[in-house]
C-alpha cells in the first residue's frame, strides 16, 4: 500500500514538474519575441514551413468540409423549405467553428510533427547542447520564431479556409441545389452581421474565428517544441516525441475550443 | 608474491614500456618536441572544487581538478563513471549540488542562465559526435558564432572561417559549401573544431574527440589538439579513452573510478603508478 502512495506521490510530482516546465517554456518562447537578438531569417523561414507549405491541406480541407456541410444541411432545410439559409449555416459553421479547429487540427498534424522531429533530432544529436555551449539560447533561437510564426500564421490559414469552405458551399448551393450565387452570399453576409460587433466594426464572429486559431496556434507550437526538446533515446525517442505532439496538441485544441467557445460567447453576449 | 601476481606485474611493467616506447615514437614521427608535462607555469583557468553532483544516483563525489593557462587535462574512465558530466559543469550545462566551478576565478555556479551563455563564449566545445547543424553549410557552422556574438562583417567572417578551416588541415573552398552529411567522420570532427575555435576561445572541452575514428585519423584528430595547445596555448580539458591519444596530449591525466578521481597526475606519474586499479586500466585499455 505504501509502496503505491511512493509510486502515486512520484507520479503527481513527475506531472507537475512537467506541467511547470510546459508553461515555463510557454512564457519564454513568448517573452524573447520582443527581445534581441531577433532571428528574422528563422521566422520567415517558419512562416513559409507552417504557412506557405500547410496552404495545399488547408485549401482542399476547407474546400470540402464547406462542400460537404452544405450538402448535409441543404438536406435537413429542404425539409423546411428553407435551403436559402444554407450560407448562414455554412458561414457561421466555418468562422466559428469550423476553420478554426480543422485549419488547427491539420497543421498539428503536419507542423506540429515536423517541429518535433526536428527539435527531437537536434536534441539526440547533441545540436542543442552545441548552440548552448556557443552562448544562443535554444528556446530563443529555435523555440521563439516557430511560436511567432504559427501565432502569425494560423490566423491567415485559417481566414483562407474559412473563405474556401464557404466558397465549397456556394458550389454545392448553385449546382445541386439550384441556390442563386446572390442569394448565397447574401446569406452569408447576414449571418456575419447578425451576431454583433466588437468595438463597433468587428464583426463578433470574426472574433472568435480569430482569437481560436491565435490560441490554436501556441498550442501546437509549444507542444511541439517541448516534446522536442525533452526528447531522449535516440530515434525512438524522436518517433514518441512526434507522436505525443501530435496527440497532446489535438486533444488540447478540442479541449481548449470548448472551453474558449463558453469564455468568448460569454464575453461577446456582455458587450 | 604469488605467481598470479608476478605475472601481473610482468604485464603492466610491459604497457608501461610499450606506452614510453609509444611516447617517444610518437615524438619523433610527428617531429613535435612533446608537451611539457612539468613547467605549465601561470594561473588556474578552470577549478573544480570539491563538487558533488547525483541524480536518481550519484554521478560525482568531491571531485577536485584544476588546469593552469596552457595545459590539457584528459579525464579518463569507465563508461557511466561522469567524464561528460564534468564537462557539462564547466560549461555550466549542469549545476552542482555541494562544490564550486571556477572560469578565470569566477564562480559559475551561481550564474543565471543568461550569465552563463556569457561565460560559454570564452568556452569551445566538440562534441563526440561533432554536433554540427545538419541544416547549415560547413561555413555557416563556423561561422554561426561569430554572427552570433561578434561585429565582424561577411568578408571578416569569410576570411575568419578560412583561416580556421585552413588551420584544421581542411581545404577552404572544397568544404565550405558542403553540408555536414557530405562529410567523413573524421573531417565532421575537424569542423568541428573549427567552429569551437571560431571565436578564439581561451578553454577548449572535447568529448570523446577520436571516437568512432580509425587511427589514421585519430593520429590526425590527437595531433591537432597538440597543435592547438602548442601554438595557441589554449587550456583544454578532454575526455577520451583512448590511452594511446591521452598519453600523447595529456599535461595531467585526471582518472574518474567509482564516481571520484582516484588519480591526478602526469601520463608519466600514470604509467609508473603502483596502484592495482591505474594498473588494471591501463591494461584493459
Amino acid at each position: 500500500m505504501s509502496e503505491l502512495i511512493l509510486r502515486l506521490n512520484a507520479q503527481a510530482k513527475s506531472t507537475v514538474l512537467s506541467i511547470q516546465e510546459y508553461f515555463t517554456l510557454a512564457w519564454n518562447s513568448l517573452r524573447f519575441i520582443f527581445a534581441r537578438p531577433f532571428y528574422t531569417q528563422d521566422l520567415i523561414q517558419q512562416m513559409d514551413e507552417i504557412g506557405v507549405k500547410s496552404l495545399g491541406i488547408v485549401l482542399l480541407t476547407g474546400l470540402f468540409t464547406g462542400m460537404v456541410l452544405a450538402l448535409q444541411s441543404s438536406v435537413q432545410l429542404q425539409t423546411f423549405g428553407a435551403t436559402m439559409y444554407i450560407g448562414r449555416l455554412v458561414a457561421g459553421s466555418m468562422i466559428r467553428e469550423l476553420g478554426p479547429v480543422l485549419a488547427g487540427l491539420m497543421v498539428a498534424g503536419r507542423v506540429g510533427s515536423g517541429i518535433a522531429a526536428q527539435l527531437g533530432s537536434m536534441k539526440v544529436t547533441e545540436q542543442i547542447d552545441a548552440l548552448n555551449t556557443l552562448g544562443t539560447d535554444p528556446i530563443k533561437k529555435l523555440a521563439t520564431p516557430r511560436v511567432l510564426a504559427a501565432l502569425i500564421m494560423l490566423p491567415v490559414l485559417t481566414v483562407i479556409n474559412d473563405l474556401v469552405g464557404i466558397i465549397g458551399g456556394n458550389i454545392i448551393a448553385r449546382f445541386m441545389v439550384g441556390l442563386p450565387s446572390s442569394l448565397y452570399w447574401r446569406t452569408v453576409w447576414e449571418q456575419i452581421m447578425s451576431g454583433g460587433f466588437t468595438m463597433r466594426y468587428i464583426p463578433n464572429d470574426f472574433v472568435q474565428g480569430l482569437t481560436k486559431p491565435l490560441v490554436f496556434g501556441a498550442i501546437i507550437s509549444i507542444t511541439a517544441c517541448y516534446f522536442g526538446l525533452r526528447t531522449t533515446g535516440g530515434t525512438e525517442g524522436v518517433g514518441q516525441a512526434t507522436t505525443k505532439t501530435v496527440v497532446t496538441s489535438s486533444i488540447l485544441i478540442l479541449v481548449v475550443d470548448y472551453f474558449l467557445t463558453q469564455l468568448l460567447l460569454s464575453v461577446l453576449q456582455t458587450q | 608474491m604469488t605467481e598470479t601476481r608476478r605475472k601481473e606485474d610482468r604485464a603492466s611493467g610491459s604497457i608501461r614500456a610499450a606506452i614510453r616506447k609509444e611516447l617517444a615514437e610518437d615524438a619523433q614521427q610527428d617531429n613535435i618536441d612533446g608537451i611539457d608535462t612539468d613547467n605549465v607555469e601561470g594561473r588556474p583557468v578552470i577549478e573544480i572544487e570539491e563538487v558533488s553532483l547525483a541524480f536518481d544516483q550519484p554521478i560525482l563525489e568531491d571531485i577536485t581538478l584544476s588546469a593552469k593557462e596552457g595545459e590539457t587535462i584528459v579525464i579518463v574512465g569507465e563508461s557511466g563513471t561522469g567524464k561528460s558530466t564534468a564537462l557539462k559543469l564547466i560549461l555550466r550545462l549542469l549545476v552542482p549540488e555541494k562544490g564550486r566551478v571556477l572560469i578565470d576565478g569566477e564562480d559559475i555556479t551561481h550564474l543565471s542562465f543568461e550569465e552563463a551563455l556569457k561565460v560559454r563564449q570564452k568556452m569551445g566545445m566538440v562534441f563526440q559526435g561533432a554536433a554540427l547543424f545538419d541544416s547549415l553549410t560547413v561555413f555557416e557552422n563556423i561561422a554561426y558564432p561569430l554572427r552570433e556574438h561578434t561585429d565582424l562583417d561577411e568578408d571578416q567572417i569569410e576570411e575568419r572561417v578560412r583561416q580556421k578551416l585552413q588551420f584544421v588541415d581542411l581545404e577552404p573552398d572544397e568544404v565550405m559549401e558542403k553540408l555536414p552529411s557530405e562529410l567523413s567522420g573524421g573531417m565532421r570532427k575537424r569542423v568541428g573544431i573549427a567552429r569551437g575555435l571560431a571565436n578564439d576561445p581561451e578553454i577548449m572541452l572535447y568529448d570523446e574527440p577520436t571516437s568512432g575514428l580509425d587511427p589514421l585519423t585519430t593520429g590526425t584528430i590527437t595531433r591537432l589538439i597538440m597543435k592547438l595547445q602548442r601554438e595557441l596555448k589554449v587550456t583544454s580539458i578532454v575526455v577520451s579513452h583512448d590511452i594511446r591519444s591521452v598519453f600523447k596530449m595529456a599535461t595531467k591525466v585526471a582518472l574518474l573510478h567509482d564516481h571520484k578521481i582516484v588519480f591526478f597526475g602526469t601520463p608519466e606519474e600514470m604509467s609508473a603508478a603502483e596502484d592495482q586499479y591505474i594498473r588494471a586500466f591501463l591494461g584493459q585499455t
